[in-house]
């Protein structure tokens, strides 16, 4: 099961087993903007649960901010996270704030997918992802997946959830495979980071495909002899570090990968987790972070194969938190 | 009740004689003259000031009066059907250097365009490139009535906006292949233009984003009292932003000197605009706001120019702001050179072979043709230089260097320029 499959099977078992789920968003009928995440959807359930859309962001996202109110599970799809700030009052200020500003009363159960599209030159406007940003707003649950099960689990997980998800997957990862599992409904309130790899050198800790990165770069770092950990994220809001810092604790050693930038951003988020609850003593090196440069994203073929963290950035790091030489040039990331 | 906000200068009927100056209901008698030019006082603009204000503007258009109500005006009809409005331009009182000059501006367009999908076919251009072939007439005829002072903005497929008010082609090649000699420096691509210099103010893809850039641009030129006006092209797509209604209100409320300009091909991206909208028509949004707009055929680069004339002549007046919807069709498909054929309810091959004959090139070549003005020998020479200079453009820009690593850096904050 690749990553893109497992999103497409999370909707498949959603629109199925519940009535009340249904998805709406820009370009649901056609088979460019979601790749392969959707193929077909609007044929199998319908078109009156899997809606395309005029090109007005605002409106489709209140839409279903409302008839998330009024007890239905709508899924709104933005195919391109760039786009979705024309959304960001329904957001930021209605979906995330309605339950504390109705005294709990109110239960805005939207799921807003956001898709990271970045990459081919497409330049400033889009490319971005703005997973940290939105991590900073409370009452909004934001959700990495970086396995093809998790983007099928936490899919399920986000609409079953009675709070406002924002759910965000990421195009450079639709081909991973994953080994096929029966599909579980998670609580999405018991899911937090996870160890993808035991190691005992270093911790690696990324989301979404960060952790994608640190998969491949503890790979690199294995044949050189050094066990890296790698923690995934999963969840960025509401943020539980206790497993980065067991992890810190354990290796001595912290390497925070963000495909995101670098101010404010959620790498940093991670260092100062462990700063606060991992004891100095236990600290082999200073924490390092690999994001994205705090520019925006060039269209310059040149620019931007220097703009993307890669493999080699992170296996870099880590073998800079151990004292070592950067390693002979690697391969270019995907 | 008539609807006062539309004009349109085509009657509505198949095979109907374009730009006839046939008035559909005579005008009223505050039609003309110095009450209907006044512009009335403080902000508010009553109905009988609007009626009178367009029928000032009225001259060879008719009123659209019967089928308008409440709701807004009717559909496009012929303006929207490829059968219709096939026939060469009619040039009457046109000279034959404008209309060479125009012919030319279209022509160039087109080949450019045709050698920027070449370039992303064989893989040198990555980045995304919305080509405007079959829309040439728009941006001709709009600019027809500009100059490098007034202040024009452009989305996603602005190539042809930004030659259209004499952007550079060079600039162009190398923009969209991220060269360092590009108009933006390499930083942006196909999507995001900038000639200032000739007052091409900029484009962006993010759909509807600069429509109140240009409003806000028609603000500072009123503040400077020059004249200047602005234009915000966008296409039917954007009209589905609430941007667009917040920014026809205000330029409105605060009569800015603004053109909107909305490019409707009858299509964003994948979707029919009849799967997104009850109208097909956009025009109804300005009526709503007190907006006088045209509705024009978008392929017929002279009832566009004599449409812009006339509202940019109004806003450079001092009497706010305009809206020109034209109806054309774009012969790519969204995206790159590929046609799109089966997308959306309509787009198929037929109904692409029927806008072919909609050709906004050919019907103004025809015309200027059978007048005398030029041979078809003349038109292909037309079309063979501009291919040559798209080719040799292309050529120096895929020659051209890259921008240096640094620049990912320099330009993140601004700085005055110079
Ligand atoms: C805010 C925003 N939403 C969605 C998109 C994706 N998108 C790019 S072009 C386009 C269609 C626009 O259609 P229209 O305005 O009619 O312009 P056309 O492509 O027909 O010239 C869409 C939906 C975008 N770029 N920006
Ligand atoms: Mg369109």
């Amino acid at each position: 099961m690749n990553y893109a499959r497992g999103i497409r099977d999370g909707f498949q078992y959603l629109l199925k087993t519940y009535p009340e789920v249904f998805a709406i968003g820009q370009g649901l009928w056609s088979p460019w903007y979601v790749g392969a995440s959707m193929t077909d959807l609007d044929k199998e359930f319908g078109t009156d649960r899997v809606i395309d859309t005029p090109v007005s962001e605002l409106a489709t996202t209140g839409a279903a901010v409302g008839a998330s109110l009024c007890g239905y599970r709508p899924i709104v799809i933005h195919p391109r996270m760039d786009f979705m700030i024309l959304a960001a009052d329904q957001i930021v200020n209605q979906a995330a704030k309605w339950s504390h500003m109705m005294g709990g009363r109110a239960s805005p159960a939207v799921t807003v997918r956001a898709i990271i599209n970045r990459g081919g030159e497409q330049g400033a406007q889009h490319s971005q992802a703005l997973h940290s940003w939105y991590a900073h707003i409370p009452g909004l649950r934001v959700v990495t997946p970086a396995t093809a099960s998790d983007a099928r689990d936490l899919l399920i997980a986000s609409v079953l959830c009675d709070a406002p998800v924002l759910y965000i997957d990421n195009r450079w990862l639709y081909e991973c495979e994953s080994p096929d599992s029966p599909v579980v409904e998670l609580k999405l309130e018991e899911e937090g980071p996870r160890v993808l790899r035991d190691g005992s050198d270093v911790t690696l800790v990324g989301s979404g495909y960060a952790t994608w990165l640190c998969l491949q770069a503890a790979e690199v770092l294995a044949a050189d002899g050094i066990d890296a950990e790698v923690v995934d994220l999963r969840v960025l809001n509401p943020f539980e570090p206790g497993a980065v810092i067991r992890s810190v604790r354990h290796t001595g050693r912290l390497v925070a990968v963000d495909d995101g930038w670098q101010t404010c951003g959620m790498a940093g988020e991670i260092i100062a987790a462990v700063a606060e609850a991992v004891e100095p003593a236990c600290l082999k090196s200073r924490p390092a972070r690999i994001t994205l440069p705090d520019a925006p994203a060039p269209t310059s073929k040149t620019l931007e194969a220097a703009y993307y963290p890669t493999v080699e950035d992170v296996v870099n790091a880590a073998l800079a938190q151990l004292g070592r030489a950067p390693a002979p040039k690697l391969a270019k990331a995907s | 009740m008539a609807n006062p906000g539309i004009w349109r200068n085509e009657p509505a009927a198949p095979r109907a004689e374009p730009e006839t100056g046939r008035p559909a209901r005579a005008p009223g008698n505050a039609a003309r003259g110095a009450v209907a030019m006044d512009p009335p006082a403080g902000n508010t603009l009553g109905i009988h000031d609007l009626l009178a204000r367009l029928d000032s503007l009225a001259e060879e258009n008719y009123f659209d009066g019967p089928t308008a109500d409440a709701t807004g005006p009717a559909r496009l009809g012929a303006l929207a059907d490829p059968r219709c409005y096939r026939d060469p331009l009619n040039i009457a009182g046109w000279g034959a250097n404008g209309l060479r000059a125009m012919l030319g501006g279209m022509i160039a367009i087109r080949e450019t365009e045709i050698a920027l999908g070449r370039l992303v076919e064989s893989g040198d251009v990555v980045c995304p490139v919305h080509l405007a072939v079959g829309q040439e007439a728009i941006p001709v005829g709009v600019s027809h009535n500009l100059d490098a002072s007034d202040r024009v903005f452009g989305g996603h497929r602005s190539h042809g906006h930004y030659l259209a008010q004499g952007g550079d082609l060079d600039q162009l090649f190398a923009e969209v292949l991220g060269k360092d000699a590009g108009c933006s420096r390499g930083m942006g691509g196909s999507m995001h233009l900038f000639a200032p210099e000739t007052g091409f103010w900029g484009s962006v893809p993010i759909v509807g984003a600069t429509i109140p850039v240009a409003v806000g641009a028609a603000l500072a030129a009123k503040m400077d009292g020059k004249g200047a006006v602005a234009v915000a092209y966008f296409g039917d797509g954007a009209a589905e932003e609430g941007v667009l209604h917040e920014a026809l209100n205000m330029a409105s409320t605060m009569k800015l000197p603004v053109l909107f300009v909305c490019e409707n091909n009858l299509y964003a991206s994948h979707m029919d605009i009849a799967q997104r909208q009850p109208h097909d028509s956009t025009a109804r949004f300005a009526h709503a706001h007190a907006v006088p707009a045209m509705v024009v055929d978008g392929n017929d680069a002279l009832a566009v120019a004599r449409a812009a004339g006339r509202l940019i002549g109004e806003s450079r007046a001092g009497r706010g702001p305009g809206y020109l919807e034209a109806v054309s069709y774009r012969w790519y498909g969204h995206v790159g050179p590929d046609e799109n054929i089966d997308v959306g309810l309509r787009r198929s091959a037929e109904e692409l072979a029927a806008w072919k004959q909609r050709d906004p090139v050919m019907r103004l070549g025809a015309a200027m043709t059978a007048r005398g003005d030029l041979t078809d020998a003349d038109i292909d020479s037309m079309r063979a230089d501009a291919a040559a200079r798209a080719a040799q453009a292309a050529e120096r820009a895929l020659a051209a260097p890259y921008p240096e690593a640094r620049a990912l850096f320099d330009y993140v904050f601004a700085r005055r320029a110079g």
